[in-house]
């Protein structure tokens, strides 16, 4: 087999992990979920989570990923040669998630030149749903392609290409030495702005303003763990992969520890600043701010575009936001289309050339169904049953299997052999009780909710369609992948 | 802004931004980053 690729630089590692980290969701997603459960006081269980979950599975996965040198299905493989379908089932889920992520980057990329002249107009509800998505009756009437975001998930699709064909070094890594730095510095701009607002003191306040009442509830520790689960990009093979590019000497428990706070650092800033021009918009209107705020494509696509046009300078802010989500979402996608491509390499000894290219256009024509008049309700069924039956399962699957029924410790103590942070024997404890108690939970809890209720209230039949066949094929998919014959060597260690 | 969200809001980026910034001291020292 060939050399391994590896990283240049250890900042372009760490870069290229926090760039796969923060994406869309740090924007849209934590200052909504801090902002509805309890304020400040959301960053206890939120912290507590970061320490007893989110920083024990990152290290877990820079761990197995460097100790195995392998993608995901490698690297399970080399573990225990029975488990690779795990690595197959994690590498499937960033698949699924990559066909449909890039359409929604596309939608960014419309919006940050729409904003150059605040082209959603006085209406940016009706804008966003009735003139740029054209949105359809439902899930099952796809309508035809709507050309703009065809357009821009070309141009996508091209980049992601471009960077993955490069390699590690000279595309994923350069990439991200690029758009990290960037994407930094339009959130500090963006931040210096919103905080100088009429009214965001106000906006902020509501964000931070503490219910200490809300950490007696379960649920919202269940969203705490759920948003760092989902923040940081662990187990759906990404983490693994990335680490598999480091050098032997390499510090396992700093990576993994600088990943995860920058993450997070970057969620808090990115909600401030939300929450800056949220209470702007509230003031300007003479409303309070729980009317208007929201989370999710409603907020970045919507209630955002609904705040911009109060701005001084408009077209400048709306135009930075928009091209914030855009790197967010690029270096998530380099990241998720890296572990697959990489899983395919190491199976079957193939050149990343015609890997990534093959995996593009694959990719590409399968995003095509997103790009119609019903994409967003197809991407909104895709995106929920994924998420839940995908990660979390998967999520959980790993950790039990590498804490229950593997020596976990000889993880700890091999990143700790190369690390000047020991972890203590807490990390066993965090990732053999604390974490399978919550993951287990989180299924348990979404499996039940889906089997009693569609979804959303949508048709049966599309939810089986876009979601239940999705993540129980994949699954399926996984144990084939497993049965076919490997290029890797059969016993690594 | 109330001193309860100043508070909070301190606490946050102190943990995460502190975070950040000791492992990254850290790898600076080892001239490794």
């Amino acid at each position: 087999m060939a050399k391994r690729e590896q990283w240049g630089t250890r900042s372009g590692f760490i870069l290229a992990a926090v760039g796969s980290a923060i994406g869309l969701g740090n924007i849209w997603r934590f200052p909504y979920m801090a902002y509805d459960n309890g304020g400040g006081a959301f960053l206890i269980p939120y912290f507590f989570a970061l320490l007893t979950a989110g920083i024990p599975i990152i290290i877990l996965e820079f761990g197995v990923g460097h100790k195995y040198r392998g993608s995901a299905p490698m690297t399970f493989f080399n573990i225990f040669g029975k488990w690779e379908w795990l690595g197959w089932w994690q590498a499937l889920v960033s698949f699924v998630i990559s066909v449909y992520y890039v359409v929604v980057i596309s939608w960014a990329l419309n919006y940050a030149i729409l904003a150059l002249d605040l082209g959603w107009g006085a209406s940016p509800e009706k804008f966003f749903f009735n003139e740029f998505l054209q949105l359809s009756n439902g899930p099952m009437d796809l309508g035809g392609i709507v050309w703009p975001v065809f357009a821009a998930a070309i141009a996508m699709w091209a980049v992601t290409w471009i960077v993955l064909f490069s390699g590690v070094k000279k595309g994923i890594e350069l990439a991200n030495k690029i758009f990290m730095p960037l994407l930094f510095l339009l959130l500090l701009i963006m931040l210096v702005r919103a905080v100088t607002l009429d009214g965001a003191a106000q906006g902020i306040d509501w964000l931070f303003r503490p219910d200490f009442s809300a950490i007696a509830d379960y649920q919202v520790w269940t969203a705490a763990y759920g948003q760092i689960f989902f923040t940081l990009s662990v187990c759906f093979a990404i983490m693994i992969t990335y680490s598999s590019y480091l050098p032997a000497k390499s510090d396992i428990n700093n990576n993994g520890m600088m990943t995860a706070f920058i993450n997070c650092g970057f969620s808090l800033l990115a909600g401030i600043m939300v929450f800056g021009v949220l209470g702007h918009m509230a003031a300007k209107q003479d409303v309070a701010l729980h009317e208007i705020v929201t989370q999710g494509v409603g907020m970045a696509f919507v209630t955002i575009p609904e705040a911009v046009n109060l701005l001084p300078a408009p077209e400048f802010f709306g135009f930075l936001f928009f091209l914030s989500l855009v790197f967010a979402g690029l270096s998530s996608m380099i990241s998720i289309s890296e572990a697959c491509c990489s899983s395919l390499i190491d199976k079957f000894g193939w050149d990343r050339k015609p890997v990534t290219s093959l995996f593009c256009l694959v990719g590409f024509m399968l995003s095509l169904i997103f790009m119609t008049r019903g994409g967003l309700f197809i991407l909104d069924i895709t995106d929920h049953f994924i998420n839940n039956f995908g990660i979390v399962f998967a999520g959980l699957v790993e950790v039990i299997l590498l804490s229950w029924f593997f020596k976990l410790d000889t993880v700890r103590q091999y990143a700790n052999s190369l690390s000047d942070f020991a972890i203590g024997t807490w990390w066993n404890f965090c990732l053999k009780v604390i974490t399978p108690v919550v993951l287990g939970y989180m299924a348990v809890a979404n499996l039940v909710g889906d089997i009693r209720e569609n979804y959303e209230g949508y048709d049966g039949s599309a939810l089986v369609m876009f979601g239940w066949c999705v993540v129980v094929g994949i699954v399926l998919l996984s144990f084939v992948l497993q049965s076919m014959k490997s290029a890797w060597p059969q016993k690594t260690r | 802004m109330s001193s309860g969200s100043i508070v909070m809001m301190i606490i946050g980026l102190a943990v995460t931004w502190g975070g950040a910034a000791v492992c990254i001291a850290n790898a600076l020292k080892k001239r490794s980053l």
